[in-house]
């Protein structure tokens, strides 16, 4: 009977047309978020908020969408229901990109310019910790049971691994030159953090924070100089990893297996940050030189559309429902 | 005969014992040390026009002092510790200074002095020390008078006006006034000028020479003076579409802008500037290097600041990635084809084998903002852009670097 039941509700959602999901874009320049439709692929909003905005991050239900506004030195709350900015929370000087713990809270903040990781206490709005990492902390990766927080250091050049519970590092590992962006495997078993200056991505084993694998990257007539991996995302299956190459404007398709690369897909100027839909159907990229967000048909790695966006898109996610 | 190497095992040997001298002297318990010194070499310069421009006491400095805090960050993760040493000393006193510092078991020095001095200090070093030159642009040290020992974080002079010339170019501005200034310096930049014009396609249309006849920088009727003088200076020029100053010095270029007799954008060594460095420069994350230097130095980041930067960035990234503090083996890895240094100016920089050049993006400035970075896209190279500017493998004339 429960089989039956399963068999139903999967067949219902197979009948149902996709799910409407809510994109959000921060606009660096714009000083906005740019809203769109994952159904329509259109622009449905644009919502003023604060200086310089780069990371955005959604809390899990998908009701606040955390916006580091850099330049005013805060994180902004958006209420996304009402599209309005509800607060503001202590970040720390000029943050960048933050992560979100499993659960919802705390939010892990990388202070570029202080050389710290800041963690917060998103319902108290209150500083839990600051914890002293490597120069220009930038990314931010959680492993999947929370328990280990992983930031990358753009000139120290390391990812630097912390426990969540004592807010210590307790190992650092040497990557290639500026160390942008750091993601766990949703079976937490692979770490890959990407080297913007070094042009590859490293697999690290994060039991013992050994080097499993670099991947570099070759695209016929692209200078090796404009290849330089940024965002990483991982289909939930962890049987593809994409990965969004900046100036090179490609999107890198590799194997989550192998980790050879299957394919590089043309998308907008200067790609930075990714985000899927919940239903893997679509991956957003954002393009900060072009001022658009290029959508990829995920099943058939294929890029369908390019939407106009503000200026500078930097960073992406995508609503839960 | 200029000293310089002949094997790799003396050097190596030489750097071993030198630096287990150092380690001595240092409690048991203590981290890897890598000793960096900066020397600067303060000779007779002429005051700057523009007293926005006047050299702050800690210039050169103020950059090492930032790389070496940021090295030791990633030292403190490493088990390594970056210790600084600096000297500011006349010329006849370059050598001794530089002895004091090996004396001390430094092997990595960082260099602002002229090219003969630059020279001096690096014969002088020998086997002993690696050479950063952080200032000298002369074409000749990475050519006839290049050296084992002797690397350059200091574009040359060649890299700055080939990176000039590709902005122009690209705008299809190829009919160039050149003024050079008298001074030495300034016929060497005039001629490099001419050969990026033949390099890139662009045509010296008029050459004419600003005689530096003396004088005080400041006079208080000053500016009516050069209103007066230098459109008549510039009057009846072959037609152009610039007016490039080659004026190493500081002694006219700078009053060049708007005195013109036609309306013609001033480049050069006033108006659009090559250089390695700017205050204004946002790009490649470079905001965080100007505020951390800025929070540091109560000052703007200026290009000596830069390179100085740059080089113990480059000793401090040896050590990292070689996981070691020997003078050899750091040595050998950032002259290696592995090292990629971030510089925040976009791409990944490294020495270039033939002659110790580090091959770097030049930014093209003008008053506070970053106008262009070259090399410009459309030109191209078969190993990378970056060798677009300056002298390539094929043209060096530099025999004493590799080898």
């Amino acid at each position: 009977m429960r089989q039956l039941l399963l068999a139903a509700a999967s067949l219902a959602a197979l009948a149902a047309p996709a799910g409407a999901y809510t994109v959000y874009v921060s606009n660096e320049r714009g000083n906005s978020i740019t809203v769109l439709d994952s159904d329509t692929l259109k622009v449905t909003d644009t919502i003023p908020v604060g200086q310089r905005p780069r990371g955005i991050t959604l809390s899990p239900d998908g009701k606040r969408l955390y916006v580091l506004t850099s330049d005013d030195d805060h994180v902004e709350v958006l209420d996304t229901a009402t599209k309005t900015v509800t607060g503001t929370l202590p970040s720390g000087p000029d943050p960048e990109l933050g992560v979100l713990h499993p659960s919802g809270n705390p939010l892990y903040v990388a202070n570029e310019d202080d050389n710290l990781v800041t963690a917060i206490d998103v319902d108290k709005g209150t500083v839990i910790s600051e914890i002293p990492v490597g120069v220009e902390p930038e990314g931010m990766g959680i492993s999947p049971d929370g328990k280990v927080l992983v930031n990358t250091s753009e000139t120290t050049n390391m990812a630097h691994f912390i426990d969540t519970t004592t807010h210590q590092i307790f190992a650092n590992v040497l990557v290639d030159q500026r160390p942008r962006f750091a993601q766990f495997t949703n079976d937490g078993k692979y770490l890959y953090v990407s080297a913007e200056i070094g042009g590859t991505v490293t697999v690290i084993d994060p039991t013992n924070q050994e080097v499993l694998k670099t991947i570099g990257f070759d695209i016929p007539g692209v200078p090796h100089e404009a290849i330089q991996p940024v965002g990483i995302r991982v289909t939930k299956d962890d049987s593809k990893v994409y990965v969004a190459l900046g100036p090179a404007n490609r999107v890198a398709v590799i194997d989550g297996k192998t980790w050879e690369v299957k394919d590089y897909l043309l998308v907008g100027q200067r790609v930075w940050q990714l985000a899927f839909t919940p239903d893997e159907k679509y991956l957003f990229t954002t393009n900060g030189i072009s001022n658009d967000v290029s959508v990829i048909d995920v099943a058939r790695d294929k890029v369908i559309k390019s939407i106009q966006v503000g200026q500078q898109p930097w960073g992406v996610q995508v609503s839960p429902d | 005969m200029p000293e310089h190497l002949t094997s790799p095992a003396r050097f190596a040997a030489a750097a071993t014992l030198a630096l287990a001298a150092t380690l001595v002297a240092l409690p048991a318990a203590a981290a890897e040390v890598v000793a960096i010194g900066v020397l600067r070499v303060d000779g007779d310069r002429p005051l700057p026009i523009s007293r926005l421009d006047l050299p702050p006491a800690d210039l050169g400095f103020a950059g090492a002092t930032l790389a070496v805090a940021d090295n030791n960050t990633t030292g403190s993760f490493m088990g390594q510790e970056f210790t600084l040493a600096t000297a500011a000393v006349p010329p006849d006193q370059a050598v001794a200074a530089l002895e004091a510092m090996i004396g001390k078991g430094v092997h990595f020095v960082v260099t602002l002095a002229d090219a003969d001095t630059t020279l001096k200090l690096a014969d002088a070093a020998g086997d002993r020390a690696l050479i950063l030159n952080a200032l000298a642009p002369d074409d000749r040290l990475r050519g006839e008078d290049c050296r084992r020992n002797l690397l350059h974080l200091a574009p040359s002079r060649a890299m700055l006006t080939d990176a000039l010339a590709q902005f122009l170019v690209l705008k299809r501005w190829d009919k160039w006034f050149l003024i050079e200034g008298s001074h030495p310096e300034d016929k060497l930049l005039a001629t490099d000028y001419k050969a990026s014009a033949r390099k890139f396609g662009a045509k010296v249309v008029e050459e004419r020479v600003f005689e530096d006849t003396g004088g005080a920088r400041r006079t208080d009727s000053g500016t009516v003076q050069v209103q007066a003088q230098m459109p008549v200076f510039t009057q009846s020029a072959a037609e152009h579409d610039v007016v490039m100053a080659a004026d190493e010095n500081q002694v006219f270029a700078a009053h060049l802008p708007y005195h013109t007799w036609e309306p013609r954008p001033v480049v050069g060594s006033a108006g659009l500037r090559p250089t390695t460095w700017h205050p204004a420069m946002e790009a490649w994350g470079s905001t965080q290097l100007q505020t951390r230097f800025e929070k540091q130095s109560t000052r703007f980041m200026r290009p000596e600041d830069y390179n100085a930067w740059m080089a113990i960035r480059a000793v401090g990234e040896g050590a990292t990635r070689s996981r070691s503090a020997d003078f050899a083996t750091i040595t050998g890895y950032i002259e290696g084809p592995d090292l990629k240094l971030g510089v925040f100016k976009g791409d990944a920089v490294s020495f270039r084998d033939w002659d110790g050049q580090l091959r770097q993006p030049i930014l093209l400035a003008a008053d506070n903002v970053v106008v262009s970075v070259s090399p410009q896209d459309p030109f191209v190279h078969q190993v990378t852009p970056l060798d677009t500017l300056g002298t390539d493998r094929p043209e060096t004339t530099c025999k004493n670097h590799s080898g």
